[in-house]
């Protein structure tokens, strides 16, 4: 994919380009604001990363005017601040995703992918989530592996419906915390991983190919092998 | 009653008692100079003229002071002045009394009687006993009506005086107090609202340039001073957090890289343990960082209504696979409850709770979450059956990095009931370690809404 980088830190930005560069995609780099925002009404990317503090023009006004005038690129906000009402502002600017500075690679690489796959307009209005024989029907909530039922626990079906909206892409742990129970907060045990086993167990047991993996240091795949 | 424990008031009832004093001294001297001076000026008359009669009668002889006694009787109608002049056994020789006073005299010979004067009213009078010689008596005296009357006159007005001034210092006293106490009380609520963690707020002053608006000037001074340092701490602390988990995040990255290039077998068990630990101190940091950021105050805290029932419930959904792998069980038992608050926050709180109750509970052991909602307050309560906490270390155990010394073996920052009590501060909750015999019970008790200032 193409991926703009409007960061004014060239320690970041060069850290940003070198993982792009290295997993296989084409990035442009702006310095400040005004560059950035040219670039980005020019030029067609798959996705924006944005740094909130900029000079010149400041990463939400960017994203602001960028809407303004039609364009739905898709943007993910940067920033040093953490707290929630900047990541609240932040997406009511038009911003879709936001990640806070320092960050690992393998996040910000599962959040830029989620959001190139959520602009794609493929699976339309589906009720059925497919991924190779495994089947959720959004409208009764069965899900179905090789026609076979499978009984899942409420959490547990939440957690399939976002990993199959995801098929194919890394999911971090953040990603499922924030994408399946709605809070933002640092978990203290890896909670997730308990129920990811557990789903592991009803919908991977039994059958030769396993779906769910785990993307050791980053998070979790379903499918997509 | 506070009014009376003030020190303001205290100081005005002691003016006022010194006021009083003053005036009741200066009324007695008044008193004495006005009452007393005619009473002695009476008595100087009555001696005056008992000596002239003394004279008469050593001149003139008993037949002598009958005259000029009758004579003055005579030439006084109204009876303003008393005599009586008497035999050795009293009998009356001349006067206008009837018979000799019934009352003994003072050692001075003095006497206060009453008469009945010609229209038959009763009257005071003062007199003067006097011996002459042969055995005979003299009563000379005053009619001392007037004097009576004006000394009760005065006295009135004294006392009227006395309690006036009492009056009106008591309630100056209050005025004053109530005045210094509202100038007081300002400070008061801006150190309150800097306790409460505002530190941005100052004293108002009224530009009068007194002495409060003086002091204000000296508090608000300290308190930018205060601010400035506490700034300059955060600053460092932040730039230290922030800096050191810049580098740290990009080794994290170049080790995923690193075991990216080499495959799979090769050294990876030892690059794993690598990141793992890196992400350990990242958790560290991000707590601190993020517990500063709390207890820094309240500007970026959210207050929303937050439903407490469906945090515990969303808490027990997150955490009930885990506690199942445990075997304990996870009981929550909420009923519709809510707060004013940061919802990300308080769930934040609630998975310390009830993650330290999970990892300290025994298998088979029951964690139990639920609200209870009184008058006064309304409390989130977790608890385990697990060792709980000694009582000598409940008042520690939030403190950042303490750990109980049976808990070195588990993991853990010891950060985990610092953000718990962070969280609860700002949002005016208590939090309460209470032993539950067996176990540990955590409360974090909100105040009433209309008295919370979130």
């Amino acid at each position: 994919m193409r991926v703009l980088v409007i960061e004014d830190d060239q320690e970041v930005a060069k850290y940003i380009c070198k993982g792009l560069r290295e997993a296989g995609h084409t990035s442009d780099h702006a310095a400040d604001g005004k560059d950035g925002l040219f670039m980005a009404a020019s030029e067609p990317y798959d996705v924006m990363i944005v740094d909130r503090m900029l000079p010149g023009l400041d990463g939400l006004s960017i994203i602001r005017t960028l809407r303004a005038s039609d364009n739905r690129t898709p943007a993910l906000i940067l920033s040093a601040l953490g707290e929630v009402d900047d990541r609240v502002a932040g997406l009511q600017a038009g911003g879709d995703d936001y990640l806070v500075k320092p960050f690992a690679f393998s996040e910000l690489s599962a959040r830029l992918e989620a959001l190139v796959r959520r602009s794609a307009p493929e699976e339309s209005q589906s009720t059925t989530l497919t991924v190779e024989d495994l089947e959720l029907d959004l409208l009764t909530r069965v899900v179905r592996r090789g026609g076979q039922v499978i009984e899942v626990k409420p959490t547990e079906l939440r957690l399939l419906e976002y990993l199959m909206r995801h098929q194919g892409q890394v999911v971090t742990r953040t990603m499922l915390l924030e994408g399946v129970w709605d809070y933002h907060f640092d978990p203290q045990t890896n909670v997730i991983d308990v129920h990811i086993s557990r789903l592991r167990s009803k919908i991977d047991k039994g059958f030769d190919r396993p779906l769910l993996h785990t993307v050791r240091g980053a998070g979790y795949r379903l499918g997509g092998d | 009653m506070r009014l009376w424990r003030s020190s303001t008031f205290q100081f005005a009832a002691l003016y006022m008692a010194i006021f009083a004093g003053s005036v009741l001294i200066l009324l007695g001297l008044v008193y004495w100079t006005t009452a007393g001076f005619m009473a002695r000026q009476t008595d100087d008359t009555i001696d005056i003229e008992i000596t002239g009669l003394e004279e008469q009668y050593r001149q003139r002889g008993l037949r002598g002071l009958a005259d000029v006694i009758s004579d003055r009787v005579r030439s006084d109608p109204d009876g303003s002045s008393i005599y009586l002049f008497a035999t050795p056994d009293y009998r009356p020789l001349a006067g206008n009394l009837d018979e000799w006073p019934a009352l003994t005299a003072d050692a001075d010979d003095w006497l206060n009687f009453s008469r009945t004067d010609a229209d038959g009213v009763e009257v005071p009078a003062r007199a003067r006993l006097f011996a002459l010689r042969g055995g005979l008596h003299l009563l000379v005296g005053r009619d001392i009506r007037e004097l009576v009357r004006t000394e009760a006159l005065i006295r009135r007005g004294l006392g009227w005086g006395l309690g006036l001034s009492v009056a009106l210092g008591l309630l100056g006293g209050l005025l004053m107090s109530r005045r210094m106490n509202a100038r007081i009380e300002i400070i008061n609520k801006t150190s309150r609202e800097i306790m409460g963690g505002d530190l941005s707020r100052r004293i108002p002053r009224q530009g009068t340039g007194d002495e409060f608006d003086e002091l204000g000037r000296q508090l608000n001074t300290m308190l930018d001073r205060i601010e400035e340092l506490m700034q300059g701490v955060r600053h460092v602390a932040d730039n230290v957090a922030h800096d050191l988990r810049t580098p740290l995040t990009r080794m994290r990255t170049r080790l995923e890289m690193l075991r990216a290039s080499t495959g799979v077998d090769a050294g990876s068990d030892e690059i794993e343990d690598c990141i793992a630990d890196a992400d350990q101190l990242l958790a560290t940091f991000n707590a601190l960082l993020r517990i500063a950021r709390i207890e820094s105050g309240g500007r970026t805290l959210r207050s929303d209504r937050v439903d407490l029932d469906r945090l515990i419930h969303d808490a027990a959904d997150m955490y009930q696979a885990l506690a199942e792998d445990r075997g304990i069980e996870l009981v929550a038992d909420a009923p519709a409850a809510s707060v004013i608050g940061d919802r990300d926050l308080l769930f934040q709180a609630l998975v310390n709770l009830v993650d330290n109750a999970l990892k300290y509970s025994p298998p088979g052991g029951v964690v139990r979450l639920g609200v209870s909602t009184g008058d006064r307050e309304t409390c989130v309560a977790v608890s385990d059956q697990g060792p709980g906490i000694p009582d000598e270390h409940k008042g520690r155990v939030a403190r950042r990095f303490y750990r109980l010394d049976s808990s070195r073996g588990t993991t853990g920052s010891g950060l985990g009931l610092s953000l718990v009590a962070a969280v609860a501060d700002q949002h005016q909750a208590r939090l309460e370690f209470a032993d539950g015999d067996p176990g540990l019970v955590v409360r974090m008790c909100f105040p009433p809404r209309e008295k919370s200032r979130i």
